[in-house]
């Protein structure tokens, strides 16, 4: 049924269709009307068969998605920004446990300095806890890929986030068409658990693993998400014949048949992006983009066949790895291994800040005439910077950094520029 | 004003376009300047950058037209509501409309019609109906129908009575404006 709603209560309405057993939530923004609409429904009578569970924490939400789900049932939670990193540990539990868990990430920068806005930091932070991670374009792919999450983890006994970005799209209102309970029930079916603890049939899980097993264990986590390269294709072409729509899938490729100039990016900014690739393809430019979907596993033979014959290859990355550049830019030229072609990395969107069509098309611009560095941070304000590095090097106790830029800018309310 | 983006973007589905909104994502405090985007368009949405410059523009608070350059992006023939018991004139905008933009501008008593027919100072419905009046974008039916899904129906009732008292208002003062 198509409705015109809010991103988060179009996530909420799919985790309800796909019958969860156990919700548990810790609010945080951007992601707290998520759990919010799914504590409505429990209440409501909406969704049966569920128990919303109240945590104390994000480190207990995790641990309470951990015991429901080695009961043996289906088991949802939902988190953003600092609340992944407080579960970080159990997060990590969660898929060394091999435990399908399926957990919504409201994509929003990690403090300090504090930042309630959009970026990647938090869910690549968790890039290499053994989850599976997919990107959500718009909330029509939101809500299908949450279907897909829970079918791809059961299937595969490996827990799945889906990041949604925080405020651009959990707060959107857009059009999305929400299936049928049962549609939704012919593409999941009910959970069959691989470990399940059972007081008739006791099994331990959460063996002590020494030296003698624990690179046997960690290997067949590593396999498992190879499994899922072949697996998450799968999914989407058999999630597109019964519900009518592409939604997932490894990656997907927007105008790149003879592009010199490729972009690649993850999640919502690859609208902006195909915008101003048909802007500038109607100039004459030979360029296109790639929206990488699942970022782990990440799909190394797919991404080199998008992007091989290209000259050039953007990454927009809204996540900075400190000290190197870029975090999605590796498994890019990992991909690109033995290819020569001029590689760039743009760090873009940190915190909140606005991707424009004109950022956008100055930078790609660039691009073109191989005019970027290797590490291109969008919109940097040179003034403030050289103001910030001239005023600590003329004396010691200069205060903290961020406020001091505040007060240079004179922000009095936080802008969206 | 999220809830008057969000309406507005029902109110152009339940017409079969495509609509986003969105808030500014702005500082989670009451008080705080606050703004929020609606594009409409006839085929799907994919932009994600903040309205930038918009062919109507909504002030809700009519005291920020001091703070801000509220008209930045606004183009030339661009529709400006001002939630306002004032004429332009009274407000010092008199010749402003009229200068090389060509707004076309016009003032909405809308905190008054919503304390009127809703008891509250809840001003955006009412500058939708405002809206609707000015740009043809909606029809009033259409934003009688999203206000209608927004809102429980006694609460509802009062603010279609109020959306459609301001659309009778700027309705009147349309010609004038289009002129």
């Amino acid at each position: 049924m198509l409705k015109q709603t809010e991103g988060s209560r179009a996530v909420a309405e799919a985790i309800a269709l796909c019958r969860p057993q156990v919700i548990c939530a810790y609010p945080i923004t951007p992601q707290t009307h998520i759990v919010e609409g799914l504590g409505e429904m429990v209440k409501g009578g909406e969704l049966v068969n569920c128990e919303f569970i109240n945590v104390e924490s994000e480190f207990a939400a995790m641990s309470v998605a951990i015991g429901a789900s080695a009961a043996g049932v289906r088991t949802y939670t939902a988190t953003s920004s600092q609340g992944l990193l407080f579960m970080a540990e159990a997060v990590y539990n969660a898929a060394g446990l091999g435990l399908p868990i399926v957990m919504t990430i409201g994509n929003r920068a990690i403090g300090a300095p504090i930042n309630i806005w959009n970026d990647h930091s938090d869910s690549m932070s968790m890039r290499d806890a053994g989850w599976i991670q997919l990107y959500a374009e718009t909330n029509q792919e939101a809500l299908d890929l949450h279907i897909q999450a829970f079918r791809l983890a059961e299937e595969l006994s490996c827990p799945v986030m889906v990041c949604v970005d925080g405020f651009i799209l959990t707060h959107a209102y857009e059009r999305v068409d929400v299936p049928t309970q049962e549609q939704v029930d012919v593409f999941l079916p009910p959970y069959e658990p691989r470990q399940i603890l059972d007081p008739a049939d006791p099994v331990s899980i959460g063996a002590l693993v020494g030296p003698e097993a624990f690179t046997e264990v960690r290997y067949l986590a590593h396999h498992k998400q190879l499994r899922a390269l072949g697996l998450i294709p799968h999914l989407a072409a058999e999630f597109k014949k019964q519900f009518g729509r592409g939604s997932g899938g490894l990656i997907r490729s927007y105008r790149t048949e003879d592009a010199e100039t490729i972009v690649v990016a993850l999640g919502s900014l690859n609208g902006t992006v195909q915008e101003v690739v048909d802007e500038m393809r109607a100039r004459g430019s030979l360029i296109g983009s790639v929206s990488i979907c699942s970022f782990r596993p990440f799909p190394l033979a797919a991404s080199r066949e998008a992007l091989m014959h290209a000259k050039r290859v953007v990454v927009l990355e809204k996540c900075l790895a400190v000290g190197l550049g870029g975090i999605v830019s590796d498994g890019v030229r990992k991909s690109l291994s033995g290819i020569v072609l001029n590689g760039y990395t743009v760090i873009a969107g940190l915190g909140g800040r606005a991707i424009t069509r004109g950022s956008l098309t100055r930078l790609f611009e660039d691009a073109e005439r191989d005019e970027l560095e290797q590490v291109t941070f969008l919109d940097l304000n040179a003034d403030v910077i050289s103001y910030e590095l001239e005023r600590e090097s003329k004396a010691r106790r200069t205060g903290p950094t961020a406020e001091a830029i505040l007060r240079r800018i004179g922000t009095v309310a936080s802008g969206i520029g | 004003m999220v809830s008057g983006a969000e309406m507005l973007s029902v109110a152009a589905f339940l017409e079969g376009r495509y609509a986003q909104a969105f808030p500014s994502f702005g500082s989670e405090r009451m008080g705080a300047p606050v703004m929020a985007f609606c594009r409409i368009d006839n085929k799907e949405i994919r932009l994600r950058e903040p309205v930038l410059a918009p062919d109507a523009l909504i002030i809700q608070d009519p005291t920020l037209l001091h703070q801000v350059d509220l008209f930045n992006g606004v183009p030339k023939r661009g529709f400006i509501l001002i939630n306002s018991t004032r004429s332009f004139a009274e407000m010092g905008l008199g010749g402003f409309a009229l200068g090389v933009q060509q707004y076309r501008m016009c003032t909405v008593p809308a905190t008054d019609l919503a304390l009127k027919h809703v008891g509250r100072a809840v001003p955006n419905v009412p500058m939708l109906g405002g809206f609707a009046a000015i740009t043809g974008v909606i029809t009033l039916s259409s934003l009688v129908a999203a206000i209608r899904q927004k809102f429980p129906a006694a609460v509802a009732e009062k603010n279609v009575a109020a959306a459609t008292e301001a659309f009778e208002i700027a309705s009147r003062a349309k010609e004038m404006i289009d002129a």
